[in-house]
């Protein structure tokens, strides 16, 4: 069986895996960070979203053996504490989610999408949203969420994830 | 869904790549796996062996000599989109590679891998036949002319790698593309390249045997490079692909008007 070595949410794990096992797989099953969540499975619906060395991918369509050696951040790994990461308090304060099954796919894939644009405008934010599925219709909420997520992630300094 | 179990390999070199494909019975190359993973679960491919390209050194990133600027394989469609030298040489291909999937696919498919696969609909085919590109692989280099071979089909040989995508600069260039809303594949695109070798217009998603050049948009443009010169000319609807999303006759339309779109973006 390969070993892999991951960095996942800062703490480094060296792992055996079955070669065709998904990175969300070992998320979930071995590491128990099961706030990555399986939606569609089928690289739709980004409800699996994680940051691999800093940028966004669907961790069902990662082979773990594939992010050997990656550093990943999971939702566990925003918060800070007791203290909401930006933009997950920006999701809380403007509701952007009502069952929130999309909800960590969706900060995920929103902080790594406003990481360095700090003014980024509602037409973006939508298109950088294409990847995500919210099956709630609520996606107003998500992208207002979104923009304020921006705004104070920069103000407070922190890039995350 | 999960994935049925395989051999994985991850060589360090083309040379060690190749062997391993000759080696095995029945190998796939993974790039960034956008496509082959999801194919995998659906068990429309099902290798004995997967032979990981990620672990080559040398295959990523964008080169710029004289005037011709060489694209990594690996390189993922992000850092095409993002790269300064695309946007600034090529900003038709840096704005196709931005149109592609989401962010989350852009950020793990990769050029080579787009290639390798000839989907009919995916937008990398459309620009290097519009932009004239040249396939470098692990042993010769193929002309884009000479490289699309019909539905997911290239002329690659058996276990064949491709190393890198050479783009000469172009005068001029633009992509227009129609996508579809969910997958965002397209639905039909064209780009259109016009440089000193000539008037290029290739058009994805449309036609039944994948990627086509437009030869008569193409004289028509080199004598008159305007809108109106093209504005006559209506595609054969049987040679497009018919489905539930479009019929034929649509798409026919559909290249006709994103060509006039790309000639007038850049006129």
């Amino acid at each position: 069986m390969p070993q892999i070595t991951l960095t996942v949410n800062g703490t480094r794990h060296s792992l055996d895996v079955p070669a065709n096992a998904l990175l969300v797989d070992v998320l979930r099953d071995t590491l128990s960070l099961t706030g990555t969540h399986i939606g569609c499975d089928t690289s739709q619906c980004g409800a699996c979203t994680v940051h691999m060395d800093g940028r966004s991918a669907k961790s069902c369509t990662v082979l773990a053996v594939q992010a050997d050696g990656t550093s990943i951040t999971t939702i566990e790994g925003l918060q800070k504490g007791a203290e909401l990461h930006p933009m997950q308090e920006a999701f809380r304060k403007h509701h952007g989610l009502q069952c929130g099954f999309c909800t960590p796919g969706m900060i995920m894939a929103a902080v790594a999408l406003v990481a360095d644009k700090p003014d980024i405008e509602e037409a973006a934010v939508r298109h950088g949203l294409e990847g995500n599925l919210c099956r709630c219709t609520g996606y107003q909420n998500i992208v207002a969420a979104v923009l304020d997520g921006a705004r104070t992630m920069h103000a407070a300094g922190t890039t995350g994830g | 869904m999960g994935i049925p179990a395989f051999d994985y390999l991850r060589p360090s070199s083309l040379a060690d790549a190749r062997k391993a494909y000759e080696a095995s019975g029945e190998a796939r190359y993974i790039a960034g796996g956008q496509t082959l993973l999801p194919v995998m679960k659906q068990r429309l491919a099902q290798p004995a062996s997967l032979i990981d390209l990620g672990g080559i050194a040398g295959l990523s990133g964008v080169r710029l000599e004289g005037h011709t600027l060489t694209i990594g394989a690996m390189t993922r469609h992000a850092d095409v989109a993002a790269s300064p030298d695309v946007r600034r040489l090529i900003p038709a291909l840096a704005h196709l590679a931005s149109l592609i999937g989401d962010p989350q696919v852009r950020n793990r498919g990769t050029m080579g891998g787009s290639l390798a696969n000839n989907d009919p609909s995916a937008d990398y085919p459309a620009a290097v036949l519009g932009l004239g590109a040249t396939i470098l692989t692990d042993s010769r280099s193929i002309s884009a002319d000479d490289f699309f071979d019909g539905l997911f089909t290239t002329t690659l040989e058996e276990g064949e790698i491709i190393r890198a995508i050479s783009f000469p600069v172009p005068e001029r260039a633009a992509y227009e593309k129609f996508a579809h809303p969910a997958s965002r594949f397209a639905l039909a695109g064209v780009m259109v390249s016009k440089s000193a070798a000539g008037v290029r217009v290739a058009a994805t998603g449309a036609g039944q045997a994948g990627v086509f050049r437009v030869v008569e948009m193409e004289s028509a443009l080199g004598k008159d490079f305007s809108a109106k010169a093209i504005e006559g000319i209506k595609l054969a609807a049987d040679d497009m692909i018919a489905d539930i999303h479009a019929p034929a006759a649509y798409r026919a339309q559909l290249v006709s008007v994103l060509a006039r779109r790309a000639v007038a973006a850049i006129a």
